[in-house]
């Protein structure tokens, strides 16, 4: 028995926040270590304590052993917390941590180690009796060898990478064609992400339930199971809608899977919080995916449900302690759903967004597990997630309720991020009726993927009533005192004022009308009325027809707004002044980063002439590829940036000159 | 404090009556105004072809939205230029009014070059002079959107020619008294025209449309046989460049109105005022919209007008001056919107108590540094022996002398009749009030127009009666109807406001809010120091 006092947590973001927080539950001195780019994020300024440990990029600083450990030692810390992702599940990483005497919070390196290669867990599981999923998991690499054994196998297959997880290096492939190009390209990202490229190849199941049980044990040899979440909803295979209990859950299947994921962590003796991912087919047969040694992402999921405090009880296994929860004791009460919200895009293909964050308002009555905050940043360099909101209630119903209710009052201005996403997922019919699987997504949004609808007139509507709104203040508070009573007046009895905004190509006029009878908004042919009331430095309300709305907002110039609403982010451009600079008016020729990273790669050469959609440069970010497309037909006629280099949002990479100028 | 007690049931007939009355006479103003706007609407399609915006549009886009707006001289030129009052167009071919651009109160003047290209208006001449001279007054910076083709050649009047200098030596003043002057060419400005440019602080040019030349191309053709080319001429691309007027380049009107808005929030023009604030009021105890059933249109029927006052004031509390002395003149003391004001209201013509009366609270006000409000409706100055022989004429004098000489600031209503020397009294047009509005049922003039009539009627008939003779009754009655059109034609509040007699004519319900707008104008000038120089700042 030892008791912590002081515990480093090797993590940042909301993770980093949420052991935090029990830590000072409990007593607990904590310090947090950050990069370059954290060096003002909220974990670092939350800690007791803070050691700088390194440049941005995760290999400088998150994923150095040694930096860390001398971060502890600096600190006097006797536990280290790993969070998840980073080195929660490197067993180099643990052997480190015993070598100074610092205690890991987390399973002992044997069960790493076990659990951290797929092949290695799945051939340890079928010798334990957990039922997997057939497939090839041998040292053979060779590609000869990856090829027949999945023409055994049986397509389609999953290729993946064996030191794997998170979906990077994971490859679904259909036909045999396509096997070779998998196989390439799995390897490379798998050799990238993890410095392995050794992969397994299995039986895809398709339109499976992602079923996973949550064990937690002691170092006495006590093993406990507290219940599933169903984590079905995935895109790029990473997880964006959790719950508990799984729909079609019975207790006779959970008792099934419950004590196979206790024997499966029993077969690597494990200590401490991990989870048992199955898939879960239509006929309620399973099958043992992977043990992820650690606490996921989605535990909160189950700390609702459980009433259980699962950091504090990994701290509590970590001493030496013994569990005083036994399984009879278990019990599940009501039903809890966490979203993830991702800095990304989900209408361009889910792409990782970064940036400043204008402002972040969570939303209230709900669990949020955040880590950022109004006027910090989301940096290129780490998993985009940025929040997970959880909402609990009586019945699935109630907590859905909850969790769209609080969905609507969340507002993230920055960078783009999938809440409109998430508001639309947790609305369909299928999901609404517990029917989803990991396909849920591919057969909601097609293979094109989730699209934004089109702004609706109401909000461009909003939109103005917003700026005029704000517009009014403006100009009221660098005015000298006025009546109250004089607000809106004009002798001639009516006052009008336009807002413009471009949508594609043609421009969307709204004027607001204050006359005697009121405020009135009107857009092509109709007239609406209006109200508002100034609810803080971030929110209006709005009444449109008598219809209340409350408006969330961020106002980046007077003539540029950031608007969330109950049911859309969206932001607009008031161009009644003339077009803002910058406003390309060519478009397409200028290729510019998407986002910031790493250009691995430019595939054109100066005056080569290119198509509508070739590939013509590779940039990885956040630890993904992203392919960058020629948008028009034309000549390169330069190349501005260089292969190799870390290059920022909006760099020029190169530009083209479109054939048609050419012809013209 | 004493809340006045109004005696008025909006059911009764008569304010129906009267309400119906005066609702019709605003709703005459408001069709004559918008007459201009559908005069210039005409011409969108050009302006949208030329990538421009509608005058009216302009000055949509210059103003801060949810800001109020105080239009002036809507009337200006009606029945003036064209004494047809169907197809006379008010507003002088101008946009005028008091309103506030990046939190600036300011003098707003927008050329309507939707109506005959924007050409000046004998009649309208004089609205701009007075919106200078209120700018000038009230420390306001003056934002002239122009476009316009100068005078009309064909319409060729040499007042107009004379007269017009003075808009240019207004700017030079207001240069010199430190109060900014901006200009905006939206379209062309020749001749005189290109002086306001000139002579402007600062100038916003739209490329491709803005021009300004002393001379455009035909002139210069027909005086030196010189071929010009108007860009070249007077382009606003060549005056930013080449000649130097133009000190901002804009794409287009949108731009050119968006830089304007930012020149004024970098002039940061409210920094070291710091006006007097208002006290903490309540709204009025009865509704402006009163007003209109309570005034009858016919000024010969009487009413209390202390009913309109607790209309206008905070609380419709008000303390009432004398009340029981010269009792036709109702001097009261109040605030409105938080400022005090002592208000002077005719209950008839003023008597010789009531000029006394009306005198000492003049000069009361004086000595208190308190705004003083008018409320015409008055035939004037008691006549008759009795009046005489009581020293109507010495004591109208004093009040006229008061008025003249005071300095407090003073804003007048025709809310009636103001007819002879009580007009003067009273502050009329010739007193230079700082504001002046007329409501529409208002009527000015030497005396009223049936009185007039009967006054020559009965001088024919001494005159025929000395000579023995009978009146030609057809004659006597024929220039008696004659009289009466002359007078009457000539003293209603269209009119007058066509000849630029006020700053423009309101709906009564609205007084309240021209008075506070007013109030808060004249404060702010007040808590302005300017920083004047001898001549102006010279363009480089």
């Amino acid at each position: 028995m030892r008791t912590i006092k002081t515990l480093l947590v090797a993590n940042r973001g909301e993770i980093a926040l949420r052991v935090m927080r029990s830590c000072k539950d409990m007593g607990i001195t904590t310090a947090a270590v950050y990069s370059d780019a954290d060096a003002q994020a909220p974990h670092v300024k939350f800690a007791d304590m803070r050691v700088h440990i390194g440049a941005s990029p995760v290999g400088e600083s998150y994923l150095k052993i040694g930096a860390i450990i001398a971060a502890a030692k600096e600190v006097g810390a006797d536990a280290i917390h790993p969070g998840y992702g980073f080195l929660s599940e490197n067993a180099a990483f643990a052997q480190a941590c015993a070598d100074n005497d610092i205690i890991f919070v987390g399973p002992p390196i044997g069960a790493i180690d076990v659990m951290g290669d797929k092949a290695k867990s799945k051939r340890a599981m079928i010798e334990a009796g957990v039922p997997c999923i057939p497939g090839y998991q041998g040292q053979d690499q060779s590609d000869a060898r990856l090829i027949k054994e999945s023409a055994a196998i049986g397509f389609p297959l999953m290729v993946k990478a064996a030191a794997g997880g998170g979906g990077r290096g994971m490859r679904l492939v259909h036909t045999a064609k396509d096997l070779p190009d998998a196989i390439k390209a799995a390897r490379s990202e798998a050799a990238n992400a993890f410095g392995s490229d050794e992969l397994i190849i299995e039986r895809a199941v398709i339109a499976p339930r992602h079923v996973e049980i949550q064990v937690f044990a002691d170092s006495h040899g006590n093993i406990i199971y507290l219940g599933e979440r169903d984590c079905s909803v995935q895109r790029r295979n990473q997880k964006v809608i959790e719950e508990s209990p799984c729909p079609v859950m019975t207790p006779e299947l959970l008792a099934r899977m419950g004590e196979a994921a206790v024997a499966t962590a029993r077969a690597v003796d494990y200590v401490g919080a991990g989870t048992v991912e199955f898939l879960l087919d239509a006929k309620n047969e399973f099958f043992f995916l992977e043990m992820n040694t650690r606490l996921q992402v989605e535990h909160p999921v189950t700390e609702m449900v459980y009433g259980v405090d699962l950091v504090e009880l990994q701290i509590r296994a970590a001493q030496g302690e013994v569990m005083t929860l036994t399984q009879d004791a278990v019990s599940a009460n009501g039903h809890a759903i966490e979203v993830r919200l991702y800095a990304e895009d989900p209408a361009n293909g889910f792409l990782p967004s970064t940036g400043p964050v204008t402002l972040w308002q969570p939303a209230s009555g709900v669990r949020v597990d955040s880590g950022i905050e109004t006027g910090g940043e989301v940096p290129p360099f780490y998993d985009s997630m940025v929040a997970k909101i959880i909402a609990h209630g009586e019945t699935r119903a109630i907590a859905l309720t909850r969790l769209k209710t609080a969905l609507q009052s969340t507002a993230l201005i920055g960078p783009e991020n999938n809440r409109d996403f998430l508001l639309d997922a947790i609305s369909q019919d299928s999901f609404i009726r517990g029917e989803a699987t990991t396909a849920f997504i591919k057969d909601t949004y097609g293979e094109d993927g989730y699209s934004a609808p089109a702004l609706t007139d109401a909000d461009y509507v909003l939109g103005a009533a917003a700026q005029y709104a704000l517009d009014t203040q403006s100009a009221r508070g660098a005015a000298l005192p006025i009546a109250d009573e004089l607000m809106g007046w004009g002798s001639l009895g009516v006052l009008r004022k336009s807002y413009i905004y471009r949508a594609d190509e043609h421009d969307i006029r709204v004027d607001i009308i204050q006359s005697p009878s009121g405020l009135w908004a009107e857009i092509g042919e109709d007239k609406h009325a209006l109200s508002y009331s100034r609810v803080s430095e971030t929110q209006l309300e709005l009444r449109l027809d008598g219809a209340r709305v409350q408006v969330i907002y961020a106002r980046h110039s007077p003539q540029h707004i950031s608007l969330v609403t109950p049911c859309r982010s969206y932001s607009l451009t008031n161009i009644a002044g003339g077009l803002p600079n910058g406003i390309d008016a060519g478009g397409g020729g200028k290729v510019r980063a998407p986002m910031h990273g790493q250009l691995l790669e430019i595939l054109v050469s100066q005056g080569e002439s290119v198509k509508t959609g070739d590939k013509i440069a590779v940039l990885e970010a956040m630890k993904m590829q992203h392919e960058i497309l020629a948008e028009i037909d034309g000549i390169v006629t330069e190349i501005a940036a260089k292969a190799g280099t870390q290059i920022a949002a909006d760099d020029m990479i190169m530009e083209i000159k479109s054939a048609e100028v050419e012809e013209g | 404090m004493p809340v006045f007690h109004s005696k008025i049931s909006n059911s009764s007939d008569k304010f129906i009556e009267n309400r119906k009355e005066m609702l019709a006479l605003v709703a005459e103003l408001r069709r004559l105004e918008a007459r201009a706007e559908t005069v210039s609407d005409r011409r969108l399609p050009v302006f949208e072809k030329r990538g421009q915006l509608s005058p009216r549009e302009r000055v949509r886009r210059l103003l801060d939205p949810g800001m109020p707006f105080l239009s002036l001289f809507t009337m200006a030129n009606y029945m003036f230029d064209d004494p047809d009052p169907e197809t006379s167009v008010p507003g002088g071919s101008n946009i005028l009014g008091i309103g506030f651009v990046s939190g600036t109160r300011c003098m707003v003047w927008a050329d309507d070059s939707g109506i005959r290209a924007g050409a000046a208006t004998t009649g309208g001449w004089r609205s701009l002079e007075a919106v200078q001279e209120i700018a000038l007054k009230q420390k306001l910076p003056l934002i002239h959107l122009v476009e316009s083709a100068g005078a009309n050649l064909v319409d060729y009047e040499i007042e107009l020619w004379a007269n017009g200098g003075k808009l240019f030596r207004n700017l030079a003043r207001m240069s010199a008294a430190g109060i900014p002057t901006l200009v905006v060419l939206h379209g062309a400005s020749t001749a005189g025209g290109a002086y306001m440019p000139g002579m402007s602080d600062y100038v916003i040019g739209v490329k491709d449309n803005g021009m300004a030349a002393l001379a455009g191309a035909a002139l210069v053709k027909a005086a030196t046989g010189e071929i010009a080319n108007d860009r070249e001429l007077g382009g606003t691309e060549m005056h930013a460049s080449v000649s130097g007027l133009v000190e901002y380049l804009a794409d287009d009107d949108a731009h050119g109105i968006a830089m304007a808005r930012d020149v004024m929030a970098r002039l940061a023009w409210n920094r070291h005022a710091a006006p007097t604030p208002a006290a903490p009021y309540a709204v009025p105890k009865y509704s402006a919209d009163d007003i209109a059933g309570i005034v009858p249109c016919d000024y010969t029927v009487p009413y209390d007008v202390r009913e309109v006052i607790a209309r206008l004031v905070d609380g419709s509390d008000f303390e009432d001056f004398k009340p029981r002395f010269g009792v036709s003149t109702v001097c009261v003391q109040a605030a409105v919107m938080g400022r005090p004001v002592g208000i002077i209201g005719n209950n008839g013509p003023i008597d010789p108590a009531g000029a006394n009366k009306a005198t000492q609270f003049l000069q009361l006000c004086e000595s208190a540094d308190i705004p003083l409000v008018f409320l015409h409706n008055t035939t004037g100055y008691m006549v008759g022996t009795e009046y005489e022989q009581a020293g109507m004429i010495k004591h109208g004098s004093k009040m006229i002398q008061a008025i003249s000489n005071i300095t407090v600031p003073k804003i007048a209503f025709y809310i009636g009749a103001s007819f002879g020397a009580g007009n003067y009294g009273m502050s009329g047009y010739a007193y230079d009030p700082d504001f002046l509005f007329s409501w529409p049922n208002a009527r000015t003039g030497v005396m009223a127009g049936a009185s007039a009539a009967k006054t020559m009627r009965m001088v024919a008939e001494v005159r025929a009666a000395r000579k023995g003779e009978t009146v030609d009754e057809v004659a006597a009655q024929k220039q008696e109807d004659f009289i009466t059109a002359l007078f009457t034609k000539q003293e209603s509040a269209f009119y007058t406001s066509g000849r630029c007699l006020d700053n423009g004519v309101i709906d009564p319900r609205d007084t309240r809010r021209v008075l506070g707008f007013a109030l808060e104008t004249i404060t702010e000038a007040r808590a302005r120091t300017l920083r004047p120089n001898s001549f102006g700042v010279a363009r480089a």
